[in-house]
């Protein structure tokens, strides 16, 4: 299959190593990865703050971008939801409605791609850690993935898999929510940064990188162990 | 003691403050709430026992989520057919031998109600737990008329005693710790201490005995109005409003014009959900309908039945096709329950009667968006009170609702050119890939002399350190 | 016009402006709930009571399984849960129940199961529906003993009624309430019982039913549970037969 990367603005600019992950481990698989260069944002920044117009401009935009790609995969549950979920949603009344509903229908989390779409758990990867993993609210919620990261971690050798006592609490990210209500957005990565590390994790794993600058940045400002990780990193066997 | 004289004055926090200031008030008191681990610690333990009850109770249907399909299909069947079930609720009710008052906003429903206690030359009041009295600031106006009312719900008791609202609509007093009820208890009714809930509840039971069989009007909500019968239906777990709608000589009733069920089957649904999705119960201990005043033949029960159908502008929530299914809420409180906003800022910080995700969706609607739009803007949209909402209430989604309505009706101009300008970069790839380096490249010096936004993240949160070339560029140059 | 016909007049206007756009059913997981939907609200094509019926938790499809969840559920709801052949027997254990906890003055009203365990009780009684009921009266007794309309297996709910139950009081007031419950009267849900009760009373509805789901409780101070908050701290159900 040719996949098409959904490279989010966070992994482009701040975590591209993820990005190079999720291409190694579709291309270890055995299918083509290609990039369009013309993709940007998938516009949530406005479209969660209530500028629907603005949004709707930049998601008719991408739906250029990955028309006629055979499918969409994406390392961010959010950004994933925000194109599966959203655009119908946004664009329902305009001429670009069936546009959306096609590309939702063709548009994959990473992880979920993996386990739903190609049937594959054990993508070979070796993983000799402790970790636990972080559900992404829009991933868990939106797309309603619980099970497939977990199996998929399961199946990597020597990775030792445990639960936080909060799994479905959120990391308090949620976009601007953090910078504009920080004291709140603290308050959460509190919560679900300590539960998160009371397990004794070496690492965080998860499938959003903004989930993951939440959690790291709090983790690392209170000098707590576990550093967060991607799930594409894990798989991509990066310490094999 | 017909009475109960508050610590301090009843709080009339709601209307008496500037609705301008709502928004610096909530993050006034949300900073505030934030710093206080302790209370913040003791409301998550408080509520974690509803995790286990719920998830044990919810593991006893054969399948929850489809009985919360066919909870919310009678919610949405009532709720659109409320210009043919209402007229047909008031007839039957009427016929039950009560009698309706229509409220079309608080003050009538204020007016109606002390008209009916002067007409029952009413002395003592005894009220059980309604949020729709506390969102018509109903106990207030009847002190100022010189009615003493007291609550008996054991947690607005409290509340009451503490001259604080509800903390959180179904859990009013979840955040007073037992210690501090020891020493209310003893300032207003002379009790030793004692760190026993057990003992602290009996003290409260021994105090209002008497006052359920000498007061003349009993006050209650009511959970659902179910139209093929003319019945209220009122749900509670300590028979306090059993008591008030069986001793006094008058019953008054409260209610939103949305409770309204088509029949007793539907109800039959939605008890059991309301109490499993709210308190983890298989039913809540009371359950009970109510069709008029005692009926010749029975020994006991008030002369009188009213029920005052209050409006205030439900109709305008009615009106948004959009978000009209928030009426089909049950007051079950699950959403605050698993809120994390709910958790962190505490019950108070929201200063609106209905707390909480489902207080932040509808307030806008009853006070005002441009003034309460905060409120849906204070949350990560984590949607775990979606997931918990027995009549599939859309409730997330409807934050971003109000806040896509409060950009169009009333925009901030700096925040909309800042979108402006940012749809208009994310359409040129070359200018968002600039746009991208510019910023990692001057991330250490922002990090030194942040801009506010920034600043607000670095105050707590460490950022990583950028990599030197962004995705798309180490891409094209990949072998 | 007076206030209140100007009122409702303006409110249901009000409504009927407002439901000129129909508004979507909620987004729902199963299909046939959202087919049922399909026709709008007024024209559901499955009830919402025949869609929640498979789906909320069992009551049991025989007499024997509705008494065994009964009686499963009223255990874990910390009622207690007696069983007595007949009548006769039930009298012997309640007359054994106000020896054993000291019951001064017992409260009950006219009524066939009621009776025959009123007149064998060793202590002072308190027949609530005889003449002018008294407040005061009913207060000072310790404990009420009650018939009901029906019982709910699925829930653990006795059903009573102001009709045919001694009024609204005598199962709320008295510090412990016991319950004269025939086998036979076991339902399995709350809409079978609800049944029940409308067949039974097809003229006219009592003014009061109310499902009881176990004694009293309150988890108001601190969220620990505490039973017998205002109303019965006990709740004591004879199964007869």
């Amino acid at each position: 299959m040719r996949v098409s990367l959904f490279i989010p603005c966070f992994v482009d600019q701040m975590f591209p190593q993820v990005g190079f992950a999720v291409a190694r481990v579709l291309e270890r698989l055995g299918h083509a990865c290609e990039f369009r260069a013309a993709q940007t944002c998938c516009g949530q920044p406005s479209f969660n703050a209530g500028y629907w117009d603005e949004a709707r401009e930049v998601a008719a935009r991408a739906l250029g971008v990955f028309a006629g790609s055979e499918a969409v995969v994406g390392p961010s549950g959010s950004c994933v939801a925000m194109m599966r979920v959203f655009y119908p949603q946004l664009l329902a009344g305009t001429p670009h409605e069936t546009a959306a509903l096609d590309l939702a229908s063709r548009t994959f989390e990473f992880g979920e791609f993996l386990v739903e779409r190609l049937g594959v758990t054990d993508v070979g990867a070796r993983f000799p850690h402790r970790v636990s993993y972080h559900d992404g609210c829009h991933g868990l919620r939106e797309l309603r993935i619980r099970e497939a990261p977990r199996k998929l971690l399961q199946a990597v050798r020597d990775l030792d898999l445990v639960e936080c006592d909060e799994p479905e609490s959120c990391c308090g990210f949620g976009g601007l929510f953090s910078v504009k209500y920080p004291m709140i957005s603290t308050a959460m990565a509190e919560v679900k940064g300590g539960s998160l590390a009371r397990t004794g994790c070496d690492y965080v794993v998860s499938s959003d990188p903004s989930c993951q600058l939440q959690l790291d940045g709090w983790l690392s400002r209170t000098g707590q162990r576990p550093r967060t990780i991607h799930l594409a990193e894990v798989l991509a066997g990066v310490e094999a | 003691m017909t009475r109960a004289a508050a610590d301090t004055d009843p709080k009339t926090v709601f209307e008496a403050e500037e609705p301008h200031l709502a928004k610096r008030k909530f993050l006034h008191d949300a900073a505030e709430h934030v710093r206080d681990t302790a209370h913040r610690a003791f409301v998550r333990k408080a509520l974690g026992g509803y995790y286990t009850s719920r998830d044990t109770q919810q593991a006893r249907y054969r399948d929850w989520e489809q009985a919360r399909d066919a909870a919310s299909l009678a919610k949405w069947s009532a709720v659109n057919r409320l210009d043919e079930l209402l007229p047909r609720f008031v007839g039957n009710f009427e016929a039950n031998g009560g009698r309706v008052h229509w409220a079309r906003n608080a003050d009538e429903a204020r007016t109606i109600i002390l008209g009916l206690l002067r007409q029952a030359r009413a002395r003592a009041v005894i009220k059980s737990k309604c949020m729709t009295s506390e969102e018509i600031h109903l106990n207030a106006a009847m002190e100022r008329d010189g009615y003493g009312v007291v609550e008996s719900d054991l947690g607005e008791f409290i509340q009451q005693l503490r001259g604080e609202p509800p903390y959180h609509f179904v859990f009013p007093c979840m955040h007073v710790r037992r210690d501090e009820i020891s020493d209310l208890f003893g300032r207003h009714l002379g009790t030793p201490p004692t760190d026993s809930p057990e003992e602290l509840t009996m003290i409260a039971r021994r105090h209002m005995r008497r006052l359920y069989v000498d007061a003349d009007v009993g006050i209650t909500g009511a959970n659902f109005l179910v139209a093929e019968t003319g019945q209220i239906s009122i749900t509670e777990n300590e028979g306090n409003a059993r008591l008030t709608a069986a001793l006094p000589r008058v019953h008054i009733a409260l209610a939103g014009i949305e409770k309204v069920v088509a029949n007793l089957d539907d109800l039959a649904v939605l008890l059991p959900m309301l109490a499993t999705a709210g308190a983890g119960q298989p039913l809540t201990c009371y359950n009970t309908l109510y069709a008029g005043p005692r009926q010749a033949g029975e020994c006991d029960g008030p002369e009188e039945m009213h029920l005052v159908l209050l409006d205030n502008r439900r109709t305008e929530i009615l009106a948004d096709p959009e978000q009209r299914d928030s009426l089909h809420c049950i007051r079950c409180g699950a959403c605050l329950n698993v809120c994390p906003i709910f958790k962190n800022v505490g019950g108070f910080t929201y200063g609106t009667t209905y707390q909480g995700p489902i207080g932040s969706v509808i307030t806008p609607h009853l006070r005002g968006l441009a003034d309460w739009n905060h409120l849906s803007g204070a949350s990560s949209l984590c949607g775990a009170c979606t997931d918990a909402c027995p009549v599939r209430i859309d409730i997330h989604h409807h934050l971003l609702h109000n806040r896509r309505n409060a950009a169009r009706s009333s925009p901030s101009r700096l925040e909309r050119l800042g979108h402006r300008l940012f749809a208009l970069v994310a359409s040129r790839p070359w200018l968002f890939a600039a746009g991208g380096m510019v910023v990692r490249r001057t991330l250490w010096l922002a990090k030194k002399l942040p801009p506010p936004l920034l600043r607000a993240w670095l105050a707590t949160r460490d950022l990583p350190r950028p990599p030197a070339r962004s995705f798309r560029s180490q891409w094209r140059s990949r072998p | 016009m007076s206030q209140a016909s100007t009122a409702g007049a303006v409110i249901l206007a009000r409504i009927r402006e407002a439901l000129r756009v129909p508004a979507p059913p909620p987004q729902m997981r199963s299909h046939a709930t959202e087919q049922a939907a399909a026709a709008g609200p007024g024209g559901l094509t499955i009830l919402p009571a025949d869609v929640a019926r498979p789906w909320l938790p069992d009551g049991g499809d025989t007499p024997e399984e509705r008494v065994a969840i009964l009686t499963e559920n009223l255990r874990r709801l910390k009622a207690e849960v007696h069983r007595a052949a007949d009548l006769a027997a039930a009298a012997d254990l309640v007359a054994t129940f106000a020896a054993d906890r000291g019951w001064r003055r017992v409260a009950w009203h006219g009524h066939e199961t009621v009776e025959p365990l009123a007149i064998r009780l060793g202590c002072d009684t308190y027949r609530v529906d005889d003449r002018q009921f008294d407040k005061d009266a009913l207060e000072a007794c310790d404990a009420g003993i009650t018939a009901c309309e029906a019982a709910v297996a699925q829930t653990g709910s006795i059903l009573v009624s102001s009709g045919s139950c001694g009024g609204r009081a005598l199962s709320i007031l008295p510090h412990v309430h016991v319950v004269i419950l025939p086998a036979v009267a076991v339902a399995g849900t709350l809409a079978d019982a609800l049944d029940l009760v409308r067949a039974r009373h097809a003229s006219r509805l009592p003014s009061m039913l109310s499902f009881i789901t176990g004694p009293s409780r309150t988890g108001d101070i601190e969220r620990i549970l505490v039973l017998g908050a205002h109303g019965p701290r006990e709740l004591i159900v004879v199964l007869v037969g």
